[in-house]
Protein backbone atom coordinates (compact mmCIF):
# COMPACT_ATOMS: atom_id res chain seq x y z
CA UNK A 1 0.00 0.00 0.00
CA UNK A 2 2.65 2.63 0.65
CA UNK A 3 4.75 1.70 -1.76
CA UNK A 4 1.66 1.92 -4.03
CA UNK A 5 0.93 5.88 -2.36
CA UNK A 6 4.73 6.66 -3.61
CA UNK A 7 4.99 6.02 -7.16
CA UNK A 8 4.64 9.05 -9.21
CA UNK A 9 1.13 9.38 -10.84
CA UNK A 10 0.10 9.05 -6.46
CA UNK A 11 2.44 11.46 -5.88
CA UNK A 12 1.17 13.88 -8.85
CA UNK A 13 -2.22 13.31 -7.63
CA UNK A 14 -1.53 13.86 -3.99
CA UNK A 15 0.59 17.10 -4.80
CA UNK A 16 -2.60 18.58 -6.77
CA UNK A 17 -5.22 17.92 -4.35
CA UNK A 18 -3.39 19.39 -1.59
CA UNK A 19 -2.02 22.50 -3.54
CA UNK A 20 -6.14 22.65 -4.06
CA UNK A 21 -7.01 22.05 -0.50
CA UNK A 22 -4.71 24.59 0.48
CA UNK A 23 -6.09 27.48 -1.48
CA UNK A 24 -9.65 26.05 -1.01
CA UNK A 25 -8.86 26.92 2.71
CA UNK A 26 -8.99 30.77 2.20
CA UNK A 27 -11.16 31.29 -0.82
CA UNK A 28 -13.37 28.62 0.36
CA UNK A 29 -13.84 30.68 3.44
CA UNK A 30 -14.54 33.55 1.55
CA UNK A 31 -17.57 31.52 -0.38
CA UNK A 32 -18.99 30.39 2.92
CA UNK A 33 -18.59 33.90 4.29
CA UNK A 34 -20.11 35.65 1.06
CA UNK A 35 -23.02 32.80 0.71
CA UNK A 36 -21.59 31.86 -2.79
CA UNK A 37 -21.62 28.00 -2.67
CA UNK A 38 -24.11 28.38 -5.71
CA UNK A 39 -23.05 30.65 -7.01
CA UNK A 40 -19.75 28.33 -7.29
CA UNK A 41 -21.84 25.51 -8.43
CA UNK A 42 -22.40 27.52 -11.39
CA UNK A 43 -19.25 28.01 -12.59
CA UNK A 44 -18.51 25.15 -12.04
CA UNK A 45 -20.82 23.48 -14.03
CA UNK A 46 -20.46 25.73 -17.09
CA UNK A 47 -16.85 24.45 -16.60
CA UNK A 48 -18.20 21.68 -19.32
CA UNK A 49 -19.54 23.80 -21.56
CA UNK A 50 -15.61 25.20 -21.45
CA UNK A 51 -14.71 21.55 -21.95
CA UNK A 52 -17.20 20.83 -25.07
CA UNK A 53 -15.93 23.89 -26.73
CA UNK A 54 -11.99 23.37 -26.34
CA UNK A 55 -12.66 19.60 -28.10
CA UNK A 56 -15.00 21.21 -30.68
CA UNK A 57 -12.29 23.70 -31.50
CA UNK A 58 -9.49 21.83 -31.17
CA UNK A 59 -8.13 23.81 -28.38
CA UNK A 60 -5.89 22.95 -25.39
CA UNK A 61 -9.13 21.45 -23.12
CA UNK A 62 -7.60 23.16 -20.05
CA UNK A 63 -7.09 26.31 -21.33
CA UNK A 64 -10.49 26.13 -22.67
CA UNK A 65 -11.92 25.79 -19.29
CA UNK A 66 -9.85 28.68 -17.97
CA UNK A 67 -11.01 31.07 -20.73
CA UNK A 68 -14.94 29.95 -20.61
CA UNK A 69 -14.79 29.70 -16.70
CA UNK A 70 -13.33 33.60 -17.04
CA UNK A 71 -15.86 34.79 -19.39
CA UNK A 72 -18.64 33.38 -17.35
CA UNK A 73 -17.08 34.88 -13.95
CA UNK A 74 -17.46 38.13 -16.00
CA UNK A 75 -20.55 37.16 -16.58
CA UNK A 76 -21.62 36.51 -13.04
CA UNK A 77 -19.92 40.31 -11.29
CA UNK A 78 -22.15 42.25 -13.82
CA UNK A 79 -25.03 40.73 -12.44
CA UNK A 80 -24.36 41.19 -9.70
CA UNK A 81 -23.44 44.57 -9.45
CA UNK A 82 -27.84 44.30 -10.34
CA UNK A 83 -28.87 42.24 -7.65
CA UNK A 84 -32.29 42.13 -9.08
CA UNK A 85 -30.47 39.81 -11.85
CA UNK A 86 -28.69 37.17 -10.04
CA UNK A 87 -31.48 35.43 -8.33
CA UNK A 88 -31.13 31.79 -7.19
CA UNK A 89 -33.42 31.17 -10.47
CA UNK A 90 -31.15 32.83 -12.63
CA UNK A 91 -27.73 31.07 -10.95
CA UNK A 92 -29.77 27.65 -11.80
CA UNK A 93 -31.02 28.22 -15.23
CA UNK A 94 -27.54 29.00 -15.77
CA UNK A 95 -25.97 26.23 -14.20
CA UNK A 96 -28.09 23.72 -15.55
CA UNK A 97 -28.36 24.49 -19.10
CA UNK A 98 -24.49 25.09 -19.24
CA UNK A 99 -23.99 21.58 -17.98
CA UNK A 100 -26.72 20.82 -20.15
CA UNK A 101 -25.39 21.83 -23.16
CA UNK A 102 -21.73 21.03 -22.28
CA UNK A 103 -23.35 17.18 -22.36
CA UNK A 104 -24.99 17.59 -25.42
CA UNK A 105 -21.97 19.15 -27.51
CA UNK A 106 -19.44 16.46 -26.12
CA UNK A 107 -21.85 13.64 -26.92
CA UNK A 108 -22.23 15.42 -30.62
CA UNK A 109 -18.55 15.18 -31.15
CA UNK A 110 -18.31 12.02 -32.05
CA UNK A 111 -14.61 12.36 -33.52
CA UNK A 112 -13.56 12.64 -29.99
CA UNK A 113 -13.86 10.23 -27.39
CA UNK A 114 -14.49 11.65 -24.29
CA UNK A 115 -14.89 9.90 -20.82
CA UNK A 116 -17.48 12.06 -19.81
CA UNK A 117 -17.47 10.42 -16.04
CA UNK A 118 -14.07 12.29 -15.38
CA UNK A 119 -15.16 15.74 -16.02
CA UNK A 120 -18.32 15.22 -13.73
CA UNK A 121 -16.74 13.65 -10.96
CA UNK A 122 -12.70 13.92 -11.26
CA UNK A 123 -10.10 11.76 -12.52
CA UNK A 124 -7.44 12.65 -10.15
CA UNK A 125 -4.66 9.86 -10.62
CA UNK A 126 -4.32 10.30 -14.54
CA UNK A 127 -3.31 13.59 -13.80
CA UNK A 128 -0.52 14.69 -16.19
CA UNK A 129 2.44 16.95 -15.57
CA UNK A 130 0.83 19.52 -17.82
CA UNK A 131 -1.89 19.45 -15.27
CA UNK A 132 -0.17 19.71 -12.60
CA UNK A 133 1.59 22.47 -13.84
CA UNK A 134 -1.81 24.75 -14.31
CA UNK A 135 -3.08 23.67 -10.70
CA UNK A 136 0.18 25.01 -8.73
CA UNK A 137 -0.06 28.24 -11.27
CA UNK A 138 -3.26 28.74 -10.36
CA UNK A 139 -3.01 28.04 -6.68
CA UNK A 140 0.41 30.60 -6.04
CA UNK A 141 -1.60 33.14 -7.91
CA UNK A 142 -4.87 32.80 -5.44
CA UNK A 143 -2.84 32.69 -2.79
CA UNK A 144 -0.93 35.36 -3.88
CA UNK A 145 -3.68 37.80 -4.63
CA UNK A 146 -5.65 36.32 -1.34
CA UNK A 147 -2.77 37.52 1.08
CA UNK A 148 -1.75 40.56 -0.44
CA UNK A 149 -5.57 42.02 -0.57
CA UNK A 150 -6.70 40.08 2.67
CA UNK A 151 -7.98 43.03 4.77
CA UNK A 152 -9.93 44.65 1.52
CA UNK A 153 -11.32 41.61 0.98
CA UNK A 154 -12.50 40.98 4.84
CA UNK A 155 -13.81 44.43 4.76
CA UNK A 156 -15.78 44.45 1.55
CA UNK A 157 -17.36 41.02 2.96
CA UNK A 158 -18.23 42.61 6.24
CA UNK A 159 -19.85 45.26 4.67
CA UNK A 160 -19.73 46.28 0.87
CA UNK A 161 -20.90 50.49 1.47
CA UNK A 162 -18.54 50.77 4.32
CA UNK A 163 -15.69 49.62 2.48
CA UNK A 164 -16.39 51.83 -0.06
CA UNK A 165 -17.13 54.28 1.36
CA UNK A 166 -13.59 53.74 3.42
CA UNK A 167 -11.90 53.57 -0.01
CA UNK A 168 -12.23 50.30 -1.11
CA UNK A 169 -12.88 49.29 -4.85
CA UNK A 170 -15.66 46.58 -4.11
CA UNK A 171 -16.94 46.04 -7.74
CA UNK A 172 -13.34 45.31 -8.64
CA UNK A 173 -12.58 43.24 -5.50
CA UNK A 174 -15.80 41.22 -6.41
CA UNK A 175 -14.60 40.52 -9.75
CA UNK A 176 -11.23 39.68 -8.71
CA UNK A 177 -12.72 37.21 -6.15
CA UNK A 178 -15.10 35.58 -8.76
CA UNK A 179 -12.40 35.38 -10.88
CA UNK A 180 -10.06 33.50 -8.63
CA UNK A 181 -12.50 31.00 -7.92
CA UNK A 182 -13.30 30.48 -11.71
CA UNK A 183 -9.97 30.14 -11.71
CA UNK A 184 -10.11 27.24 -9.05
CA UNK A 185 -12.64 25.75 -9.82
CA UNK A 186 -11.30 25.33 -14.06
CA UNK A 187 -8.10 23.97 -12.85
CA UNK A 188 -9.71 21.40 -10.28
CA UNK A 189 -12.00 20.11 -12.31
CA UNK A 190 -9.51 16.95 -12.93
CA UNK A 191 -9.50 16.42 -9.40
CA UNK A 192 -13.04 16.37 -7.71
CA UNK A 193 -14.89 16.83 -11.05
CA UNK A 194 -17.67 19.58 -11.96
CA UNK A 195 -20.63 18.03 -9.75
CA UNK A 196 -18.07 17.99 -7.15
CA UNK A 197 -16.11 20.56 -7.04
CA UNK A 198 -18.20 22.89 -4.87
CA UNK A 199 -18.07 20.72 -2.20
CA UNK A 200 -14.17 20.79 -1.63
CA UNK A 201 -13.96 24.81 -1.36
CA UNK A 202 -17.08 24.76 1.00
CA UNK A 203 -17.59 22.11 3.51
CA UNK A 204 -13.23 22.28 4.97
CA UNK A 205 -14.39 26.48 6.06
CA UNK A 206 -17.89 25.45 7.12
CA UNK A 207 -15.82 22.24 8.92
CA UNK A 208 -13.17 24.61 10.48
CA UNK A 209 -15.53 27.56 11.41
CA UNK A 210 -16.15 25.95 14.79
CA UNK A 211 -12.50 25.65 15.90
CA UNK A 212 -11.76 29.42 14.66
CA UNK A 213 -12.04 32.88 16.26
CA UNK A 214 -10.39 34.54 14.04
CA UNK A 215 -11.26 34.76 10.26
CA UNK A 216 -7.80 33.77 9.24
CA UNK A 217 -7.39 31.04 11.60
CA UNK A 218 -10.70 29.77 9.78
CA UNK A 219 -9.42 30.04 6.22
CA UNK A 220 -5.95 28.45 7.71
CA UNK A 221 -7.65 25.30 9.17
CA UNK A 222 -10.00 24.98 6.25
CA UNK A 223 -6.55 24.46 4.22
CA UNK A 224 -5.31 21.89 7.25
CA UNK A 225 -8.65 20.15 6.86
CA UNK A 226 -8.94 20.00 3.45
CA UNK A 227 -5.23 18.51 3.11
CA UNK A 228 -6.61 15.59 5.46
CA UNK A 229 -9.25 14.84 3.39
CA UNK A 230 -7.53 14.67 0.58
CA UNK A 231 -5.24 12.21 1.89
CA UNK A 232 -7.68 9.91 3.76
CA UNK A 233 -9.92 10.70 0.00
CA UNK A 234 -7.12 9.07 -1.26
CA UNK A 235 -6.37 6.08 0.99
CA UNK A 236 -9.92 5.17 1.13
CA UNK A 237 -10.38 5.65 -3.07
CA UNK A 238 -7.51 2.81 -2.79
CA UNK A 239 -8.36 0.66 -0.04
CA UNK A 240 -11.75 0.15 -1.38
CA UNK A 241 -11.46 0.27 -5.06
CA UNK A 242 -13.75 3.21 -5.01
CA UNK A 243 -13.33 6.64 -7.25
CA UNK A 244 -11.10 9.45 -5.67
CA UNK A 245 -12.87 12.54 -6.31
CA UNK A 246 -16.12 11.03 -4.65
CA UNK A 247 -14.07 9.49 -1.73
CA UNK A 248 -12.59 12.42 -1.15
CA UNK A 249 -15.90 14.32 -0.72
CA UNK A 250 -17.32 11.74 1.11
CA UNK A 251 -14.22 12.34 3.92
CA UNK A 252 -15.53 15.77 3.75
CA UNK A 253 -18.93 15.48 4.69
CA UNK A 254 -18.03 12.62 7.40
CA UNK A 255 -15.61 15.07 8.81
CA UNK A 256 -18.41 17.90 8.87
CA UNK A 257 -20.82 15.58 10.41
CA UNK A 258 -17.56 14.39 13.16
CA UNK A 259 -17.24 18.23 14.04
CA UNK A 260 -20.91 19.17 13.52
CA UNK A 261 -21.85 16.63 16.32
CA UNK A 262 -18.74 16.48 18.58
CA UNK A 263 -19.36 18.65 21.91
CA UNK A 264 -15.79 20.45 21.50
CA UNK A 265 -15.49 23.88 22.87
CA UNK A 266 -14.05 26.10 20.48
CA UNK A 267 -10.57 26.78 20.35
CA UNK A 268 -8.46 29.55 19.35
CA UNK B 1 -17.34 66.07 -8.86
CA UNK B 2 -15.68 69.94 -9.18
CA UNK B 3 -15.99 71.87 -5.70
CA UNK B 4 -16.97 75.11 -6.98
CA UNK B 5 -16.98 78.38 -4.45
CA UNK B 6 -17.09 76.36 -1.38
CA UNK B 7 -17.44 78.20 1.78
CA UNK B 8 -14.59 77.69 4.24
CA UNK B 9 -16.27 76.16 6.99
CA UNK B 10 -18.96 74.09 4.11
CA UNK B 11 -17.33 70.23 4.28
CA UNK B 12 -19.77 68.89 1.52
CA UNK B 13 -22.90 70.66 -0.15
CA UNK B 14 -25.41 69.34 -2.68
CA UNK B 15 -27.37 71.74 -5.21
CA UNK B 16 -30.61 70.83 -6.88
CA UNK B 17 -29.62 67.03 -6.55
CA UNK B 18 -32.49 64.60 -8.30
CA UNK B 19 -32.75 61.42 -9.07
CA UNK B 20 -35.14 58.80 -10.44
CA UNK B 21 -35.22 54.91 -9.18
CA UNK B 22 -37.27 52.67 -11.31
CA UNK B 23 -39.23 55.71 -13.14
CA UNK B 24 -40.04 57.04 -9.46
CA UNK B 25 -38.94 60.74 -8.68
CA UNK B 26 -36.94 59.59 -5.88
CA UNK B 27 -35.18 62.95 -4.49
CA UNK B 28 -36.28 66.49 -6.56
CA UNK B 29 -33.87 69.25 -6.81
CA UNK B 30 -32.64 68.85 -3.16
CA UNK B 31 -30.32 71.13 -1.88
CA UNK B 32 -28.27 70.93 1.43
CA UNK B 33 -25.31 72.22 2.74
CA UNK B 34 -23.02 70.31 5.31
CA UNK B 35 -20.69 73.03 7.85
CA UNK B 36 -17.91 71.87 10.38
CA UNK B 37 -19.16 71.43 13.98
CA UNK B 38 -22.84 71.01 13.21
CA UNK B 39 -25.44 68.84 13.15
CA UNK B 40 -27.71 67.92 10.62
CA UNK B 41 -30.98 65.69 10.59
CA UNK B 42 -32.96 64.49 8.04
CA UNK B 43 -35.97 63.35 8.71
CA UNK B 44 -39.23 62.33 7.25
CA UNK B 45 -41.81 59.79 5.90
CA UNK B 46 -40.45 56.01 4.69
CA UNK B 47 -39.65 56.11 1.13
CA UNK B 48 -39.30 59.83 1.37
CA UNK B 49 -35.69 59.40 -0.33
CA UNK B 50 -33.55 59.76 2.94
CA UNK B 51 -31.36 57.14 2.39
CA UNK B 52 -30.50 57.82 -1.40
CA UNK B 53 -29.85 61.20 -0.30
CA UNK B 54 -27.29 59.96 1.88
CA UNK B 55 -25.85 57.53 -0.58
CA UNK B 56 -25.27 60.37 -3.13
CA UNK B 57 -23.20 62.17 -0.09
CA UNK B 58 -21.23 59.07 0.68
CA UNK B 59 -20.07 58.81 -3.30
CA UNK B 60 -22.18 55.23 -3.56
CA UNK B 61 -24.45 56.59 -6.01
CA UNK B 62 -24.48 59.50 -8.33
CA UNK B 63 -26.95 61.87 -8.92
CA UNK B 64 -29.30 62.10 -12.52
CA UNK B 65 -28.90 65.68 -12.10
CA UNK B 66 -27.95 68.79 -10.05
CA UNK B 67 -23.94 68.84 -8.39
CA UNK B 68 -22.27 67.93 -5.38
CA UNK B 69 -19.27 69.32 -4.17
CA UNK B 70 -17.21 67.95 -1.32
CA UNK B 71 -13.88 69.47 0.09
CA UNK B 72 -10.91 68.23 -0.79
CA UNK B 73 -9.89 65.06 0.44
CA UNK B 74 -12.79 65.16 2.83
CA UNK B 75 -12.18 62.03 5.45
CA UNK B 76 -16.04 60.60 5.86
CA UNK B 77 -16.81 58.35 8.91
CA UNK B 78 -20.09 56.39 7.89
CA UNK B 79 -22.09 54.70 10.54
CA UNK B 80 -24.78 51.81 8.25
CA UNK B 81 -27.61 51.53 9.46
CA UNK B 82 -27.35 48.04 10.33
CA UNK B 83 -24.28 44.95 9.84
CA UNK B 84 -25.62 41.47 8.59
CA UNK B 85 -22.63 39.39 9.44
CA UNK B 86 -22.70 35.74 8.59
CA UNK B 87 -22.53 33.48 11.35
CA UNK B 88 -20.28 31.72 9.80
CA UNK B 89 -17.27 34.60 9.94
CA UNK B 90 -15.13 34.40 13.41
CA UNK B 91 -14.83 38.04 13.95
CA UNK B 92 -13.94 39.87 16.89
CA UNK B 93 -15.15 43.54 17.32
CA UNK B 94 -11.33 44.41 17.87
CA UNK B 95 -10.50 42.93 14.24
CA UNK B 96 -13.84 45.00 13.18
CA UNK B 97 -12.85 47.93 14.17
CA UNK B 98 -9.27 47.37 12.66
CA UNK B 99 -10.81 46.84 9.57
CA UNK B 100 -11.37 50.53 9.52
CA UNK B 101 -7.77 50.92 8.31
CA UNK B 102 -6.65 53.31 11.22
CA UNK B 103 -3.93 51.66 13.17
CA UNK B 104 -3.38 54.31 16.43
CA UNK B 105 -3.91 52.25 19.65
CA UNK B 106 -4.37 55.66 21.58
CA UNK B 107 -7.22 56.74 19.63
CA UNK B 108 -8.69 53.67 19.52
CA UNK B 109 -8.86 53.16 23.80
CA UNK B 110 -10.36 56.48 23.78
CA UNK B 111 -12.88 56.11 20.94
CA UNK B 112 -14.32 53.02 22.94
CA UNK B 113 -13.93 54.57 26.84
CA UNK B 114 -15.98 57.31 24.99
CA UNK B 115 -18.49 55.63 23.86
CA UNK B 116 -18.54 53.12 26.76
CA UNK B 117 -17.47 49.92 25.39
CA UNK B 118 -14.15 49.01 25.89
CA UNK B 119 -15.12 45.63 27.53
CA UNK B 120 -16.57 44.34 23.50
CA UNK B 121 -12.99 44.50 22.41
CA UNK B 122 -12.52 40.75 22.50
CA UNK B 123 -16.02 39.58 21.87
CA UNK B 124 -17.39 37.80 18.55
CA UNK B 125 -19.09 40.58 16.70
CA UNK B 126 -21.93 38.04 16.67
CA UNK B 127 -22.84 38.18 20.38
CA UNK B 128 -22.86 41.82 20.01
CA UNK B 129 -26.59 43.37 21.10
CA UNK B 130 -28.10 45.89 19.13
CA UNK B 131 -27.49 48.65 21.40
CA UNK B 132 -23.92 47.77 21.56
CA UNK B 133 -23.89 47.09 17.51
CA UNK B 134 -24.63 50.71 17.14
CA UNK B 135 -21.75 51.64 19.56
CA UNK B 136 -19.43 49.53 17.74
CA UNK B 137 -20.39 50.78 14.51
CA UNK B 138 -19.91 54.61 15.93
CA UNK B 139 -16.65 53.82 16.73
CA UNK B 140 -15.77 52.64 13.52
CA UNK B 141 -16.92 55.35 11.86
CA UNK B 142 -14.86 57.66 14.35
CA UNK B 143 -11.48 55.69 14.24
CA UNK B 144 -11.08 57.33 10.83
CA UNK B 145 -10.87 60.76 12.43
CA UNK B 146 -13.68 61.94 9.96
CA UNK B 147 -14.08 65.32 9.17
CA UNK B 148 -17.42 64.62 8.31
CA UNK B 149 -20.10 61.34 10.24
CA UNK B 150 -23.01 60.32 8.13
CA UNK B 151 -25.35 58.37 10.24
CA UNK B 152 -28.03 56.26 9.12
CA UNK B 153 -30.50 55.87 12.03
CA UNK B 154 -27.86 55.77 14.87
CA UNK B 155 -30.47 54.75 17.29
CA UNK B 156 -32.23 51.85 15.68
CA UNK B 157 -32.44 48.89 17.89
CA UNK B 158 -31.10 50.70 21.37
CA UNK B 159 -33.95 51.13 24.13
CA UNK B 160 -35.73 54.60 24.66
CA UNK B 161 -32.83 55.75 27.39
CA UNK B 162 -30.32 54.24 25.44
CA UNK B 163 -31.16 56.82 22.48
CA UNK B 164 -31.04 59.67 24.87
CA UNK B 165 -27.53 59.23 25.48
CA UNK B 166 -26.29 57.88 21.94
CA UNK B 167 -27.93 60.95 20.59
CA UNK B 168 -26.11 62.62 23.59
CA UNK B 169 -22.73 60.78 22.36
CA UNK B 170 -22.71 61.95 18.98
CA UNK B 171 -23.42 66.16 20.43
CA UNK B 172 -19.93 65.56 22.02
CA UNK B 173 -18.18 63.82 20.35
CA UNK B 174 -19.18 66.96 17.53
CA UNK B 175 -17.79 69.06 20.02
CA UNK B 176 -14.82 67.40 20.76
CA UNK B 177 -13.38 67.22 17.18
CA UNK B 178 -15.69 69.74 15.37
CA UNK B 179 -16.93 67.25 12.79
CA UNK B 180 -19.89 68.23 10.93
CA UNK B 181 -22.98 64.93 11.18
CA UNK B 182 -25.28 64.10 8.80
CA UNK B 183 -28.22 62.09 10.08
CA UNK B 184 -31.14 60.11 9.74
CA UNK B 185 -33.38 59.72 12.47
CA UNK B 186 -37.02 58.99 13.22
CA UNK B 187 -36.68 59.81 16.59
CA UNK B 188 -38.08 63.42 15.95
CA UNK B 189 -38.12 64.16 19.69
CA UNK B 190 -34.71 63.34 20.59
CA UNK B 191 -33.54 64.83 17.82
CA UNK B 192 -34.56 67.69 17.95
CA UNK B 193 -32.75 68.47 20.94
CA UNK B 194 -29.40 68.00 20.48
CA UNK B 195 -29.38 68.91 16.63
CA UNK B 196 -28.29 72.27 14.75
CA UNK B 197 -30.47 72.33 11.67
CA UNK B 198 -33.60 69.55 10.83
CA UNK B 199 -34.14 68.86 7.00
CA UNK B 200 -38.03 67.78 6.55
CA UNK B 201 -37.26 65.40 3.28
CA UNK B 202 -40.28 64.34 1.10
CA UNK B 203 -38.44 63.82 -2.19
CA UNK B 204 -38.07 67.64 -2.34
CA UNK B 205 -37.75 69.71 0.98
CA UNK B 206 -40.33 70.22 2.68
CA UNK B 207 -39.10 72.75 5.29
CA UNK B 208 -35.54 73.36 6.99
CA UNK B 209 -34.02 74.92 9.80
CA UNK B 210 -32.91 75.02 13.51
CA UNK B 211 -35.42 72.89 15.17
CA UNK B 212 -37.87 75.03 16.98
CA UNK B 213 -38.58 76.64 13.64
CA UNK B 214 -39.04 73.57 11.91
CA UNK B 215 -41.55 71.57 14.16
CA UNK B 216 -44.18 75.09 14.19
CA UNK B 217 -43.45 74.74 9.84
CA UNK B 218 -46.99 73.95 8.45
CA UNK B 219 -45.40 71.67 6.15
CA UNK B 220 -44.00 70.10 9.26
CA UNK B 221 -46.97 69.89 10.39
CA UNK B 222 -48.57 68.05 7.42
CA UNK B 223 -46.18 65.65 7.06
CA UNK B 224 -46.19 64.40 10.56
CA UNK B 225 -49.59 65.65 12.24
CA UNK B 226 -49.81 68.44 14.50
CA UNK B 227 -49.94 66.15 17.57
CA UNK B 228 -46.71 64.58 16.92
CA UNK B 229 -45.72 68.05 16.55
CA UNK B 230 -47.17 69.28 20.03
CA UNK B 231 -45.22 66.89 21.26
CA UNK B 232 -42.03 67.73 20.23
CA UNK B 233 -42.73 70.91 21.59
CA UNK B 234 -43.70 70.20 24.83
CA UNK B 235 -40.47 67.75 25.13
CA UNK B 236 -38.00 70.58 23.54
CA UNK B 237 -39.53 72.91 26.22
CA UNK B 238 -39.73 70.56 28.90
CA UNK B 239 -36.34 69.41 28.33
CA UNK B 240 -34.85 69.96 31.94
CA UNK B 241 -33.40 66.45 32.68
CA UNK B 242 -31.61 63.65 31.49
CA UNK B 243 -31.67 59.80 31.79
CA UNK B 244 -28.82 57.65 32.15
CA UNK B 245 -29.01 54.07 30.41
CA UNK B 246 -30.81 52.32 33.34
CA UNK B 247 -33.16 54.92 33.15
CA UNK B 248 -32.62 57.36 36.09
CA UNK B 249 -32.71 60.96 36.53
CA UNK B 250 -28.89 62.31 36.07
CA UNK B 251 -28.15 64.70 38.64
CA UNK B 252 -28.44 68.63 36.24
CA UNK B 253 -25.32 69.37 34.74
CA UNK B 254 -25.46 73.12 34.74
CA UNK B 255 -26.56 73.40 31.32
Amino acid sequence: MLQLLTTDFVMMALIAGCGLAIASGPLGSFMVWRRMSYFGDTLAHSALLGVSLGLVTGGDPQLAIVISGLCLAVLLALLDRNPKLATDTLLGILAHTSLALGVVVLSLTSSVRVNLEAYLFGELLTITPRELAWVLVVIAVVLAVLTKNWNAFLSTTVHRELAEVEGHNTARLNLILIVLIALTIAVSMKIVGVLLITSLLIIPPATARKFSKTPEKMALNASIIGVVCIFMGVFLAFSLDTPVGPSIVVVAGGLFLLSYFLPLSSRA
Amino acid sequence: MASPNLDSSTLIAAYDVSKVLEGRTVLDNVSLEIKEGKIVTLIGPNGAGKTTLVRIILGLMTADSGIVSKRPDLNIGYMPQKLVIDPTMPIAVSRFLELSGSSDPDHLRDTLAQLKIPHLLNSPLTSVSGGEMQRVLLARAMLRKPQLLVLDEPAQGVDVSGQAELYGLISEIRDQHNCGVIMISHDLHLVMSSTDEVICLNHHVCCHGEPEYVSNDPAFLDLFGARSAESLAVYTHNHNHEHDVRGQIKPPQGK
